[in-house]
């Protein structure tokens, strides 16, 4: 399938107990297109990734990675398709690092010589210190765990990342690094990138377009001046400007 | 028809004692007994008249319990013949409201294949003894008179309590309402007797401990308690196997007479000597031509017998843990997988933690017979519940974000469980077999009461003749395994669980 989207969403709801948490009529990401979602706590943007990585199940829709819609029996082979970094960066604290990362590899039957191949060529990539490898999660800062964790989602090299909130729990030095590194890797990799956080000013700089997302809706994609210049709903301006980052009307200048 | 706390440490010591096989082997000739005194003698003098009569392989198995566990043990084939009183054999086995001739019960038990020999002589009844302070306080010579004073306080064993041809039809017969009846154990009820902190116990006639303590027996005056006259209780299946054990069984009968066995009794219990010795001279006063080089086996020395008894009690926890691991693990492991399993497996196995051990074991020797085997079983089933729960704890208190994102990355469900959940809840599922293990070597010198041997032996023996020092023998040994044993897992800690878990947080 040449067409196809590297993500693709049709007609997805989700509610809990009753209340909807997520209503996406159509959400398509071309290959190597990165997309932040943004809102927010509670507006679904974790929702919608979840749905995507195979957590939960949508009460109704059909989601497609790469043109396989998810399913019980596809949802594995899906998930080795995209790497998946979440808040506190999922490590595992029994595993070091290199254990960490070569989890899913190991589990997949690479042999040794393999994994350890990747294994430097991600450490290139990523420019990552060899010794974070040697360590346990909790002998890691914020800011190493993640960049561990990374690594550990792009091990088997998949086609699409999935991060949610990677960066959140990060002091702001940290995070300021954090982000060049994620918008080089990306840009170098030409992965199909879905990236949720509730920072505008991150959107804006690591990703291309973003959703603005509200009460499990899309209520607007694009670019970040084309959100500010036209917004297509009240609820876009406003939380613009909540962010403080920038004046609506500046960042509206051609 | 000793009292609970005979019948307590007979479970213990069938828990901890002897190893031994289920059921009686082919041309072995076992003789069991209860876990009192009177009853080892008894049956000791018996396995020592069989080997005289030329029995080649004859095995005492001591400290059986009470009448249920070596009733069972007779019924299952474990033992082939025991001493018993023809007074409980109505009440606790045919649960006759009649009180049947000997003939009459020899008909009854016959058709459960079991035979009863010729009394041996002595009548070894139940009675009410009070101590000589209250018999002059309170004017008591009979039963009947204790119906006028309520005031005097009873402690009485709890099997007495407990059956009806015990505590509840002595008082209705007598119409006693006494204000102040407790249950205490046999050997406990003489020190509360001697300390006066209870006037009146239940007691036996042949009991060493009347002449000692002072006690004055009240006077049955309206005839309640039935006789209990001292039978052999066999298979008959013996006297097809070997001939020559019922004619052992003949050559004591009528020769023990009440004096005799009280004598026998005082040996053990007052002068402390080893029942085998004391066997051996009632059969020297009781028979003419009394078997020679009766007295045999049995003494391994202190040293020997504290390493014999430790590397049983071992054995005991070592293989009831392994199996509870390996059962239990799965099964917490199971339990998390839903709500309706969890909620059956958690309660299961915490339901088998409330039955009191003796049921327990009482339940197991008619599936199982005595020995090791239902003593592993018991001890299994009492490890089960730390073992599984902590599993069940360890898994679901994974973080959620760590749980779900092993779901999220691919794993297959082989390796989400044994790469990721297992070696995080290894901290919990460890300490969980600690507990096990540690409860465990306590529990098992309750395998004395079955036979199966270890540390609960010397403890009950020396509950039973109140001697602190075998006593100690069983419990000093016990408390340093239990540290050993809590050293070791703290040790294992170090190999099973994962050093990121064992590391004190964010230094970096």
């Amino acid at each position: 399938m040449p067409d196809a989207a590297a993500i693709e969403i049709e007609h997805v709801a989700k509610s809990y107990a009753g209340i909807l948490a997520l209503d996406v009529e159509r959400l398509r990401l071309e290959a190597r297109a990165t997309l932040a979602l943004i809102g927010p706590s509670g507006c679904g943007k974790s929702t919608l990734l979840r749905l995507l990585v195979g957590l939960i199940r949508p009460d109704r829709g059909t989601i497609l990675v790469g043109g396989t819609p998810m399913s019980p029996e596809t949802r594995r082979t899906l998930q080795l398709r995209m790497g998946y970094v979440i808040q506190e960066g999922g490590l595992f604290p029994h595993l070091d690092g290199k254990d960490n990362v070569a989890l899913v590899a190991r589990d997949q039957g690479w042999p040794d010589a393999r994994i350890r191949d990747r294994i430097a060529e991600l450490l290139e990539l990523t420019q990552i210190p060899p010794a974070l490898l040697e360590r346990f999660p909790t002998q890691l800062s914020g800011g190493q765990r993640q960049r561990v964790a990374l690594m550990r989602a792009l091990m088997l090299d998949p086609e699409v990342l999935l991060l949610d909130e990677p960066l959140t729990a990060l002091d702001p030095m940290i995070r300021s690094d954090l982000q060049r590194d994620l918008k080089q890797v990306f840009e170098r990799l030409r992965k199909t990138v879905l990236f949720v956080t509730h920072d505008m000013a991150e959107a804006a700089y690591v990703a291309g377009e973003m959703a603005i997302m509200r009460a499990g809706r899309i209520l607007q994609r694009g670019t970040v001046s084309d959100l500010a210049r036209n917004p297509a709903d009240p609820f876009v301006t406003e939380f613009i400007r909540a962010q403080r980052l920038l004046d609506v009307a500046e960042i509206a200048r051609p | 028809m000793r009292p609970t706390i005979l019948r307590l440490a007979a479970a213990l010591s069938i828990l901890v004692g002897t190893a031994g096989d289920v059921g009686a082997a082919g041309d072995r000739v076992t003789v069991g007994s209860k876990a009192f005194p009177e009853s080892w003698i008894l049956s000791e003098a018996l396995a020592q008249v069989m080997r005289s009569e030329g029995i080649p392989e004859v095995e005492h198995r001591n400290n059986l319990g009470g009448t249920e566990i070596v009733f069972q043990a007779l019924r299952s084939g474990a033992i082939d013949v025991y001493p018993e009183y023809t007074g409980t054999i109505l009440e606790v086995v045919l649960h006759s409201p009649r009180r049947l001739t000997l003939p009459e019960i020899r008909q009854e038990l016959s058709k459960q294949g079991l035979g009863v020999s010729e009394p041996l002589g002595f009548n070894d009844s139940y009675a009410i003894a009070v101590t000589r302070a209250a018999r002059d306080r309170y004017g008591l010579r009979t039963i009947s008179d204790l119906a006028r004073h309520p005031e005097v306080r009873m402690g009485m064993t709890h099997e007495f309590l407990g059956r009806p041809d015990g505590w509840p039809g002595l008082a209705r017969h007598y119409g006693l309402a006494m204000r102040n009846v407790v249950g205490i154990q046999h050997e406990l009820a003489y020190a509360a007797l001697a300390g006066g902190r209870i006037d009146a116990t239940d007691i036996y006639t042949t009991d060493a401990q009347i002449e000692r303590l002072g006690l004055t027996i009240l006077e049955d005056d309206r005839g309640f308690f039935p006789r209990y006259d001292a039978v052999w209780l066999y298979r008959l299946d013996l006297g097809a196997r070997d001939p020559r054990a019922i004619a052992a069984m003949n050559r004591l009968a009528g020769r023990i007479d009440e004096s005799r066995m009280i004598r026998a009794n005082a040996r053990v219990v007052l002068g402390q000597r080893p029942f085998r010795e004391s066997a051996d001279s009632l059969l020297g006063e009781s028979l003419a031509d009394r078997p020679a080089g009766a007295a045999r086996g049995g003494d391994h020395g202190l040293w020997g017998s504290i390493a014999r008894n430790t590397a049983q009690h071992l054995k005991l926890v070592a293989l009831s843990l392994l199996v509870a691991v390996l059962v239990g693990v799965p099964l917490g492991v199971l339990a998390t997988r839903s709500a309706f399993l969890g909620g059956a497996i958690l309660s299961v196995s915490g339901l088998l933690q409330t039955i009191p051990s003796l049921a327990l074991l009482a339940v197991l020797i008619p599936l199982l017979g005595i020995g090791v085997l239902p003593a592993l079983v018991a001890l299994f089933l009492y490890s089960l519940l730390p073992i599984v729960r902590n599993t069940y704890v360890g898994l679901t208190t994974i973080p959620a974000p760590l749980a779900e994102a092993a779901q999220a990355i691919g794993l297959s469900n082989r390796a989400r469980l044994f790469r990721v959940y297992l070696p995080m809840a290894s901290p919990a599922i460890m300490a969980g077999i600690k507990t096990s293990a540690v409860i465990n070597v306590g529990t098992a010198t309750l395998a004395a009461l079955i036979g199966a041997g270890g540390l609960g032996e010397p403890i009950l023996s020396g509950i039973q003749l109140r001697q602190n020092a075998l006593i100690l023998q069983g419990a000093i040994p016990a408390a340093v395994l239990a540290l050993l044993v809590q050293r070791l897992f703290d040790a294992l800690d170090a190999v099973i669980v994962p050093r990121g878990l064992r590391l004190p947080p964010d230094r970096i």
